[in-house]
């Protein structure tokens, strides 16, 4: 895997999840900072898929492409979803929506990470 | 006066939002293993699959929201608890059954055990929706 691009995701995305958990705890709804960082992180998750899938195909390592690829695509679509989700809700909890939306960002690149490294 | 929108306002979005979640990890991992090497431990497998359906069906009727939506909702988020308490004990007897993980195996060890706190979350959710 390309570990900058990994190490950078991880990075951004808790940013997001903190700056969201900071407007849900201040009563304040979505606003444009927090969309327009997790624009910058799916921009970055498009170029995981595709980084991913041209390492997958030329590694030696033994690692499970049905896996990897579940894992590529999946996060790839969790923020779209969140978003979606999170913009009806006129309150606070739409910003708690895409804190759980950005906490698996993360999790999904570490677990990428290690189905990789194995 | 039942509000039956209730359950998709407020928190409930948040909930909804994490029982979306479960529902595409489980039917990602049910996906996985059933397609990758079905025979490998058909049991824990086929149980995956079942979880998947159940975290699909609480999903959409929380997110419904509507009368007989709740009722779905309760009958699934009922199933959802006793199979996770099920699976987790049996995970722990029988692990020869388990030789792969389900979502609700050792009562959601995997997933922060979040797959055992959700369906309580669940119930107290629709109750507190509806006496509003």
């Amino acid at each position: 895997m390309f570990e900058p691009l990994t190490w950078a995701l991880v990075a951004l995305s808790l940013v997001a999840m903190v700056y969201a958990i900071v407007l849900a705890a201040r009563d304040r709804r979505i606003d444009w900072w927090l969309l327009g960082l997790l624009g910058v992180v799916e921009v970055l998750l498009l170029a995981q898929l595709v980084v991913g899938i041209v390492q997958l195909t030329g590694t030696d390592r033994d690692v499970s492409a049905v896996l990897f690829c579940a894992y590529l695509i999946g996060s790839l679509i969790i923020l779209p979803i969140g978003a979606f989700w999170a913009l009806a809700e006129r309150s606070r909890w739409g910003a708690g929506v895409l804190a759980v939306a950005c906490v698996v960002v993360p999790i999904l690149e570490l677990r990428m990470y290690e189905i990789w490294a194995v | 006066m039942v509000d039956a929108t209730a359950t998709r306002q407020g928190p409930g979005r948040v909930l909804i939002a994490v029982y979306g979640l479960f529902a595409l990890a489980a039917t990602s991992r049910a996906a996985v293993q059933i397609a990758t090497d079905f025979s490998a431990a058909p049991v824990a497998y086929v149980l995956s699959a079942v979880a998947a359906v159940i975290y699909c069906a609480a999903t959409f009727a929380l997110a419904r929201a509507t009368r007989v939506s709740r009722k779905v909702a309760t009958a699934a988020i009922v199933v959802e608890l006793v199979g996770v308490l099920a699976i987790g004990a049996f995970s722990y007897a029988v692990p020869e059954d388990f030789p792969d993980a389900t979502v609700w195996s050792h009562f959601g060890q995997g997933y922060l055990f979040i797959p055992v706190v959700l369906p309580v979350l669940g119930l107290l959710w629709l109750r507190r929706t509806a006496s509003d």
